[in-house]
């Protein structure tokens, strides 16, 4: 009997939440705030599915309503792209160790 | 065109830099590096979608644009939010995430056949469930945030909103979310669908309202675990490895910090979520307001006391991030650092309105990461300390905490705050602080009370220093 593709995902998944507890509990307490604005940027790779959306059946007609939703959904994900990882970088660059010459 | 295999493989590399983005916050040096990673997995995921739809004209250009649009709002966002802001600019990003993955399920939802999952009015019933939990999870997601955004801006008041029967609502409206869902997949009557977004909708609202606002470091991360569920529903329902491995990252991450959250509270993550934990003792704050003695100071007390000692600590809370005062103590820190005083900064898990808020403003104001402690490293040093100085934080040093079994925050971990040889407590009044109850500390015999706006205060010492 063949194995149903969905259990493959589904043990993708449940794979990756235990790779997310060992990364996440490694991360030091004083990049949480980083790390908030970083997952959040990465999450919004949700735009594949938009862009899929936005752009399917274009021969025939890209202003059906299903195709709207999902340019809206591209603006939306591209602002959180933009915004999370720039602001998370411009975060971790203002994270400084103490300089020599103050030792 | 790509083949399907070739595109899951790319967006495997993608799901795997993601894992590497958040492996580089691990030490303030790799988290640029991992910052990098996650940008090129986005890169990729998102170039290689475009290859496989494969369609270069006009859809590719409003594409071009949309994501130009969208990226030079997000720009722009990121480049002008002040550091003090960061709780509500997530808060704020959250509800995109949650409302762009509601967009596409219901795009998924009315055109099927895009995403091979049946001809509308006959989806296999497997996506119909995973894209209505998306969008549920998503609309929930979307609501939620926004209220959260709006508490933490201070466009809507930080106070719990509290109803009888809430809970019983929010249980009862749960409950019929997954009727719904069931009678959805049964009769593929879109109707339901609809029901199912606005159920949700309603739902995010009505969770979050009734948590004050000190708690919302749990709600942010919570908001922030929902927006990867949510993520990794579409997931599942577009058969997409990067949504599935990025939604269950950032989904467990999410979790971890709420529960993070949660122990630096000693409390419960249900007691956190059915809320209303202000509300409920403020009377019992009223009946204790004995008049006791406090000895306050000025600036001058309190910049004698810091030249004089040889070590002093620094408790930064709330308190400063509303002052804006962390270039001014930064400032105070280097006159006292000149002066050969060893300073060091304490940071309670729940300090501020989300997980590591204030090591991100003390980092703004040039503060070496490695100057900063968590509770557990430098609690043991405020025995041997001569001043710590308190600013904006106040129920994370409550001894209280340790001593009266009747108190609300009782378990809870403090900054053992009461044992450095002197406090200078850097307060506007004797208010007591959000979970209503009376610091103890304040009539310490060694603490002395400096009734002053942090930054002003802060300002006022570097000049009598």
């Amino acid at each position: 009997m063949e194995i149903d593709p969905f259990i493959f995902r589904l043990s993708i998944f449940i794979l990756s939440i235990f790779i997310g507890y060992y990364v996440v509990w490694s991360v030091t307490p004083s990049l949480h705030t980083p790390l908030m604005s970083v997952t959040n940027a990465i999450s919004s790779v949700i735009i594949v599915g938009a862009i899929i959306a936005a752009l399917a059946g274009e021969s025939g007609n890209i202003f059906d309503t299903a195709n709207i939703f999902g340019f809206l959904a591209i603006i939306l994900a591209a602002v959180n792209i933009f915004g999370g990882f720039l602001v998370t970088q411009r975060m971790l660059a203002m994270y400084k160790k103490k300089k020599k010459d103050k030792k | 065109m790509i083949s399907a295999n070739l595109l899951a493989i790319f967006y495997l590399i993608s799901g795997v830099l993601f894992i590497l983005a958040l492996r580089g916050l691990s030490s303030p040096e790799t988290s640029r590096q991992g910052n990098l990673f996650g940008i090129i997995g986005m890169a990729i995921a998102i170039s290689i979608t475009i290859f496989s739809v494969g369609n270069f004209s006009t859809g590719f250009l409003y594409l071009m644009i949309l994501i130009l649009i969208g990226g030079s709002m997000g720009t722009f966002i990121a480049l002008k939010i002040p550091m003090t802001a960061m709780p509500e600019l997530v808060a704020g990003f959250h509800s995109l995430v949650g409302l762009a993955a509601v967009f596409v399920a219901v795009s998924a939802f009315l055109n099927p056949e895009v995403f091979n999952l049946g001809s509308s009015g006959n989806i296999k019933i497997a996506s119909l469930i995973e894209m209505s939990l998306g969008a549920a999870i998503g609309a929930i997601t979307f609501t939620g945030s926004v209220i959260a955004f709006l508490k933490l801006r201070g466009i809507m008041s930080g106070s719990p909103i509290t109803f009888f029967g809430q809970h019983y609502l929010n249980l009862a409206l749960g409950l019929f979310l997954l009727g719904l869902i069931f009678y959805l997949c049964k009769t593929q009557v879109d109707t339901w669908f609809w029901t199912i977004i606005i159920i949700s909708f309603l739902l995010g609202v009505l969770l979050i309202i009734p948590i004050g606002g000190a708690d919302m470091p749990v709600v942010i991360s919570m908001l922030n675990s929902y927006s990867g569920w949510a993520a990794a529903g579409i997931g599942f329902t577009l058969e997409n490895t990067a949504l599935i491995i990025t939604g269950a990252l950032v989904g467990s991450s999410g979790a971890i910090l709420s529960y993070i959250m949660c122990k630096g509270m000693n409390r419960s993550f249900f007691n956190v979520i059915l809320g209303g934990w202000g509300a409920t003792d403020q009377s019992s704050s009223s009946k204790s307001k004995e008049q006791k003695p406090v000895k306050s100071g000025n600036a001058d007390d309190a910049a004698f006391l810091m030249k004089n000692a040889s070590s002093v600590i620094i408790v930064p809370g709330y308190g400063m991030a509303v002052a804006q005062a962390q270039h001014a103590l930064r400032e105070m820190v280097d006159v006292l650092k000149k002066n050969g005083v060893k300073v060091s900064y304490a940071i309670h898990p729940v300090a501020g309105r989300m997980p590591g808020h204030m090591n991100v403003l003390l980092a703004e104001a040039n503060v070496p990461y490695d100057e900063v402690f968590e509770l557990e490293e430098i609690n043991n040093d405020f025995a041997n300390c001569d001043v710590a100085y308190v600013i904006g934080a106040n129920d994370v040093t409550n001894p209280v905490a340790k001593s009266d079994p009747q108190s609300p925050i009782y378990g809870m971990p403090i900054l053992d705050v009461e044992k450095s040889k002197s406090v200078l407590f850097v307060k506007r009044s004797l208010s007591p602080g959000y979970a209503g109850i009376d610091n103890d500390l304040f009539y310490r015999d060694n603490t002395l009370m400096l009734f002053a706006d942090a930054k002003k205060m802060t300002e006022e010492i570097i000049k009598s220093l």
